[in-house]
C-alpha cells in the first residue's frame, strides 16, 4: 500500500498533523496502538506556562527567550501565532469547543483546586481569564456518591483563593449503583459511559433539588466521553450554569477529544490504522522508503513522507534501558544523558533530566540515524528532545504546533 | 521502686509515671511494649517517627527457618526454627507458609550441601534434600540448571502488620503508646534514669515523663539512646540493599545453598518478590541516610538473576536499604560472621546506671524472644514475678478462627466475599470486622493491593496512621505496581477530611510522593521510569502539585499525638522502604 504521508502515533500530535495533511488533499495513514497520553492529559491546553520555574505571563514573548534547541524555536518564533490560530482551527472543526489564545493564558481549576494557567480550555471545563476576574460569586461543587476522584475540599479551597464561596453537595443516582457493586467502578470513563440520555435527565433533576443561591454547579468532568451532547443535554435541563473540574485519569476530555479528532481525520479520508504498530523501517539511502507493521507482516506500508509521533517514555516512544535510552521503532538518535545516574533528580519536584531526553531532530524536524539525517521522516511531539514540556506546561503547544508546522513543510 | 526525683518532679510538666517507658516501635520495641503489658505493667511505647520507620520496614520479610545460619551461628539458627514455629501460631494472619528452598547452582560445591543439613538437623531444622527436578517442580521459577535442593521450613511474614499486632495487643493490654515523639534525652538522677524528655514532632514542645525503668528497643538508633544516657554500646551498622519486582516471581523462598552472600534470598511477599541482600559497613553517622547505589542494583540483579532467570527481564519496582543493628564484637569489615544473637544489657550491671536496659542484635524472626529477655530482666529489676505469655497468646488479628472473621454488609451471608474484602481479611485477619466494611465504604482507593475507603478510614481512626507512609504501612497501599500513582490521591483527600487538615494532607502527599520516588530513583528504567513519568504528569502537571505553593497548615486539632511536621531528618521522608 501506498500513501503521501504515513504518521506513527495517534495522540494529539499525530492526529493534528494528519488532520492537517489529509485536508490539504494527501493521501495519510495513520498507524497507532490506541491509547494515547491524550486519555491522561486534564483536557486543557497550554502553550508556555514557566520557564526555568518562573511563571510567564505572554507566552509568544517568552518563546522568543527560550534556547535555539527547543521545538518552538525550530517552529520560528514569528510563525507561532498563525501556527497557534490553525492549531485551534483543526481543534474547532473537529468538534471540540475549545477557547483561549496565544496571548494571554486562560486559568482552570485542577483537581486539587489550583488555578492552572493554560492556552486553551473545552468550553464547558470550569476556567476563567483571571482568578482575580472571575465573575463566580458562589459556586455549588456536586459529587457523585462513591467517587473518590473529585475533591470538593480541596476545590472550595482553591475557589476561595479567588473569593469565590462554594458550598458542596453529593448526588446519588441510581444508573450509578451498578458501577458500585464493583470496588473498582466508579472511575471517569465507566461513570461517562452511563451518563447519557435518561441518566443526565436524572442528574438534571437531582440537580433542580439543590436549594442554593450559587451562580455555577461544578461537576467532576466525567460527561461526555464521545461528544459534548450529554453536557449540552444537561445544561438545557438545569437553570445554573454547569462547568466541569478536570479529575484524575482517565480523562473524559482527553478521551473525548482523541475520538474527535479521530472522526474528523477519517470523514476527510484518512485511513487510521487501530491497534497496530510500526516494527520495521526500511531505508535507502537516509531515506525511509516502507514500514512494515505487526498487523500486516510481511507487507510493506510505503509513504512519501513520515512523521513519527510515539510520545514520550509514557506512550513508549522512548524507552530506557539500564544503559542507555532509545527510540524503539527505528533506533533513531537520541539526546540522553551520558550516564545512568545523572537521568533523574532524588527530588521528584525537581526538573527531571530524563523529561528533556527526544530524538535528535534538525531544524525542520528531520530526524537522524546513525548521525545521517533521514530526509523524509520528520518527528513531532513529545517524542522531541530540547523541551521538559511538564516544567514548561508546554507539551499540548509542542504536540500542537510542531505538528502543523511538519505537515506544512511537507506540504511546501 | 519509685524513683524519688520523679516523685519530685511530678509538679514539674510531668503529669504520668510509668513503671516502663520503651523506646522504639519497631518490632522489638512493640513486642516488648506487648510483653510488659501483658504482664501487668503500665507501660508506655514511644516512637520518633512511625511503627516500624527504622530497620522494622527495610527487611526481607522472610520468615527465616534458621537454614541460613546453621553453619555459622548455630545459636541464632536454634532461635530462628523456635520462633518460626511461634509465629506459625500467634501471628498466622501476618506469616505466609511458603516453604523453602536452598538451591545449589552448578558452579557451587555441592559438597557444602552436606555440611548444611548436618548443621540443620543439629539446630532442629527439617533440612530434606530433594531432587532438582522435583525442586524445578514445586519452584517453575527457579534456575532450571540447578544441581542440588533441600528444602526447609522458610516462609514470609509481614513485618508491618506484625509490629501493628504488637502494638494493638500492647494497647489493649492498657500500653500507652507516643508515636512521632522522639525522645530527646533520658532524665537521670543519682546514677539512675527515672523517665525521658520527649519531644512532639508535631508541635516541637517538649515534656517529661517519668518511669522506674526505661528499655532502649531502638535497634541501630539504640547506640544514640545509650550515648544520651553515657553510656557507650557500640553498634555496627551494616547495611543491606534489597529490590522488589513487580510480581509474585516465586511462590516459595529460594535461597543459595552457599556461605551467606549477596543477593542470595528471593522471598515471595504479598503481590511481590523481594531480592536481597548486599552487606556493606557504613559509618553510623549514615544510618538515616541510605541510598541504593548503582553498584548494589547491578550486583542485586546479576545474583538474584542467576537464583530465578526471570527476575533479569522482571519490572523492578524500587530499591531499599536497612540497617541491621548488630552490635560490633570484631572488626570484620563485611559484618557477615557477626553473631546476629540477642544482646540484652542492664546498664546498672554493665555501667552502674540503674533504670536502663538496652536490647538489640539479633532480628526480626527473634523479636518476640528479645522482648521476652527484656521483660524478664524488666520485672526481674521490678520484682514482678509474671511469666512471658507471648509465645503462647495469639496476637489481635489472629486471636479467633478464621470462621468468625469474615463479615460482609452487617450479617453473614453465604456468599463470595469480594476481593478487597478478601485482601482486608489479609492484612488484618479477625480485626477485619472493625473495619466495617459496607457499600458505603468498599470503593477502592488503591487498586493494586485493593485498599478500600473504609480501610484508610480504619488504619486514621485506630491505627495511628496519620500521614500516608503510615497508611502504606498499615495498609499497603502504594506498595503495588503502581506505587501511589493514583491511589495517594485519593488517600490524600480522604486524610484531609479524616483529619480536617487538608494543607496538611496535601504536603504530606508531596512528601508520599518523593518517598516512594526515593526508591525508583536507583531503578529508573524500563517500566519504572513509566511509571514514573506518569506519577510526575499527573501530579506536577494534570493536578498542579507544587510543594512550595501550599498554604502552611492550621493546626488541626486531632486528639491523636501522631502527626508530624515537615522535617527535613526525617527518614519516612527521605528513605526509601517497601
Amino acid at each position: 500500500m501506498k500513501y503521501d504521508s504515513i504518521i506513527i502515533g495517534g495522540g494529539l500530535s499525530g492526529l493534528t498533523a494528519g488532520i492537517r495533511l489529509v485536508s490539504a488533499g494527501k493521501k495519510v495513514a495513520i498507524i497507532t496502538s490506541g491509547q494515547s497520553a491524550l486519555h491522561f492529559s486534564s483536557g486543557s491546553m497550554s502553550l508556555l506556562n514557566r520557564i526555568d520555574g518562573r511563571q510567564v505571563c505572554d507566552p509568544l514573548q517568552a518563546i522568543a527567550t527560550l534556547p535555539p534547541s527547543h521545538p518552538y524555536q525550530k517552529i520560528g518564533v514569528g510563525n507561532i501565532h498563525d501556527f497557534a490560530a490553525e492549531a485551534t482551527m483543526i481543534l474547532r472543526r473537529a468538534g471540540l469547543d475549545v477557547e483561549g489564545s496565544p496571548e494571554a493564558h486562560r486559568y482552570c481549576l485542577t483537581p486539587f483546586g489550583v488555578w492552572q494557567p493554560a492556552w486553551l480550555t473545552v468550553k464547558d471545563i470550569a476556567s476563567c481569564s483571571h482568578p482575580s476576574r472571575c465573575t463566580w460569586r458562589k459556586a455549588a461543587i456536586v459529587n457523585f456518591k462513591g467517587y473518590l476522584d473529585f475533591h470538593p475540599g480541596y476545590l472550595a479551597d482553591g475557589l476561595a483563593t479567588a473569593g469565590i464561596a462554594s458550598e458542596s453537595y453529593e448526588i446519588e443516582l441510581p444508573q450509578l449503583a451498578a458501577l458500585r457493586k464493583s470496588c473498582s467502578g466508579m472511575r471517569a470513563a465507566s461513570m461517562a459511559r452511563i451518563l447519557e440520555g435518561k441518566a443526565v435527565s436524572d442528574l438534571a433533576q437531582a440537580i433542580r433539588k439543590i436549594k442554593s443561591d450559587a451562580d455555577v454547579l461544578l461537576l467532576p468532568a466525567v460527561v461526555g466521553l464521545r461528544s459534548d451532547a450529554p453536557a449540552n443535554l444537561l445544561a438545557s435541563l438545569v437553570d445554573i450554569t454547569v462547568r466541569y473540574v478536570p479529575v484524575i485519569p482517565m480523562s473524559v476530555t482527553g478521551v473525548r477529544a482523541e475520538f474527535l479528532m479521530r472522526r474528523r481525520f477519517e470523514s476527510l479520508g484518512g485511513a487510521y490504522f487501530l491497534g497496530d504498530s510500526v516494527n520495521k523501517g526500511n531505508f535507502e539511502n537516509n531515506r525511509l522508503i516502507s514500514v512494515n507493521t505487526v498487523n500486516l507482516g510481511e507487507t510493506p506500508l510505503r509513504a512519501d513522507e513520515f512523521l513519527i509521533a510515539t510520545g514520550s517514555f509514557f506512550s513508549q516512544g522512548l524507552v530506557a534501558k539500564p544503559d542507555a535510552v532509545i527510540e524503539p521503532v527505528f533506533g533513531l538518535d537520541v539526546v540522553q544523558s551520558e550516564k545512568r545516574t545523572s537521568r533523574c533528580d532524588i527530588d521528584f519536584f525537581a526538573p527531571q533530566p530524563y523529561m528533556r531526553f527526544g530524538v535528535v531532530t534538525d531544524s525542520r524536524f528531520r530526524v537522524s540515524r546513525n548521525g545521517s539525517v533521514v530526509t523524509n521522516l520528520r518527528a513531532v511531539g513529545s517524542i522531541l528532545s530540547g523541551a521538559d514540556s511538564l516544567n514548561e506546561g508546554s507539551g499540548a503547544g509542542i504536540a500542537l504546533l510542531t505538528a502543523v508546522a511538519a505537515a506544512r513543510q511537507i506540504l511546501q | 521502686m519509685v524513683c524519688r526525683a520523679a516523685l519530685l518532679m511530678k509538679n514539674n510538666q510531668s503529669d504520668q509515671h510509668y513503671d516502663v517507658i520503651i523506646i522504639g516501635a519497631g518490632a522489638t520495641g512493640a513486642g516488648t511494649a506487648r510483653d510488659c503489658a501483658m504482664r501487668g505493667l503500665k507501660v508506655l511505647l514511644v516512637e520518633r517517627f512511625d511503627f516500624t520507620a527504622g530497620a522494622t520496614g527495610r527487611n526481607h520479610g522472610l520468615l527465616h527457618s534458621g537454614a541460613r545460619y546453621a553453619v555459622t551461628d548455630r545459636e541464632s539458627a536454634a532461635e530462628c526454627i523456635r520462633e518460626n514455629m511461634i509465629l506459625r501460631k500467634i501471628a498466622r494472619h501476618c506469616v505466609e507458609e511458603t516453604g523453602g528452598i536452598f538451591v545449589t547452582l552448578p558452579d557451587d560445591d555441592l559438597a557444602y550441601q552436606a555440611t548444611f543439613v548436618e548443621a540443620c538437623r543439629n539446630a532442629g531444622i527439617e533440612a530434606e534434600i530433594i531432587d532438582p527436578a522435583e525442586a524445578r517442580r514445586i519452584e517453575p521459577a527457579v534456575n532450571p540448571d540447578i544441581i542440588g535442593a533441600v528444602k526447609v521450613p522458610d516462609g514470609a511474614v509481614d513485618p508491618f502488620r506484625l509490629t501493628t499486632a504488637n502494638a494493638i495487643a500492647a494497647q489493649r493490654n492498657g500500653a500507652h503508646i507516643l508515636t512521632y515523639h522522639e525522645v530527646t534525652a533520658l532524665n537521670i538522677s543519682h546514677q539512675r534514669v527515672c523517665g525521658v524528655t520527649l519531644r512532639d514532632q508535631r508541635t516541637g514542645g517538649s515534656r517529661r515523663v517519668d518511669a522506674d525503668l526505661v528499655i532502649n528497643a531502638a535497634g541501630i538508633w539504640g547506640h544514640g539512646i545509650c550515648r544520651l544516657a553515657g553510656v557507650d554500646v557500640n553498634m555496627f551498622p551494616a547495611k543491606g540493599a534489597l529490590l522488589i519486582f513487580g510480581h509474585r516471581v516465586n511462590n516459595i523462598v529460594i535461597n543459595r545453598c552457599r556461605k551467606p552472600a549477596d543477593a542470595d534470598i528471593l522471598v515471595p511477599g504479598d503481590t511481590i518478590s523481594l531480592i536481597g541482600t548486599t552487606s556493606s559497613r557504613i559509618p553510623y553517622d549514615q544510618v538515616d541516610n541510605m541510598e541504593v547505589t548503582p553498584e548494589e542494583v547491578d550486583i542485586l540483579l546479576r545474583e538474584g538473576s542467576r537464583i530465578a532467570p526471570s527476575l533479569a527481564t522482571t519490572r523492578i519496582l524500587r530499591a531499599y536499604a536497612g540497617v541491621r543493628p548488630l552490635v560490633a564484637s570484631d572488626d570484620d569489615p563485611s559484618g557477615r560472621s557477626i553473631s546476629r544473637g540477642i544482646v540484652c544489657l542492664d546498664h546498672a550491671l554493665r555501667d552502674g546506671l540503674e533504670g536502663f536496659i538496652t536490647i538489640t542484635g539479633g532480628k526480626l524472626m527473634t523479636y518476640r524472644l528479645m522482648a521476652e529477655w527484656a521483660t524478664d530482666m524488666a520485672c526481674r529489676k521490678l520484682g514482678r514475678s509474671e511469666k512471658c505469655r507471648t509465645a503462647t497468646t495469639p496476637l489481635p488479628g489472629s486471636d479467633k478462627s478464621d470462621k468468625d472473621a469474615p463479615v460482609s454488609h452487617g450479617k453473614r451471608h453465604i456468599i463470595e466475599l469480594t476481593t478487597d474484602h478478601k485482601a482486608a481479611l489479609g492484612r488484618h485477619g479477625s480485626m477485619t470486622p472493625d473495619i466495617g466494611l459496607d457499600t458505603n465504604n468498599d470503593a477502592l482507593v488503591c487498586e493494586c493491593e485493593e485498599v478500600s475507603v473504609g480501610e484508610i478510614r480504619y488504619a486514621v481512626r485506630k491505627l495511628h496512621a496519620n500521614n500516608l507512609v503510615n497508611l502504606r504501612r498499615r495498609t499497603r497501599l502504594g506498595m503495588g505496581t503502581c506505587q501511589g500513582c493514583l491511589c495517594a490521591s485519593r488517600a490524600a483527600a480522604i486524610l484531609g477530611d479524616e483529619l480536617n487538615d487538608r494543607p496538611h494532607a496535601l504536603r504530606d502527599l508531596c512528601n508520599f510522593l518523593n518517598e516512594r520516588w526515593k526508591g525508583m530513583f536507583p531503578v529508573a528504567w524500563g517500566q519504572t521510569l513509566v511509571e514514573a513519568q506518569f506519577s510526575s504528569w499527573l501530579y506536577k502537571g494534570v493536578c498542579g502539585l507544587d510543594p512550595q505553593l501550599i498554604p502552611s497548615g492550621q493546626g488541626h486539632t486531632t486528639e491523636t499525638p501522631t502527626h508530624p511536621v515537615a522535617n527535613p531528618g526525617n527518614p519516612d521522608r527521605k528513605n526509601s522502604e517497601q
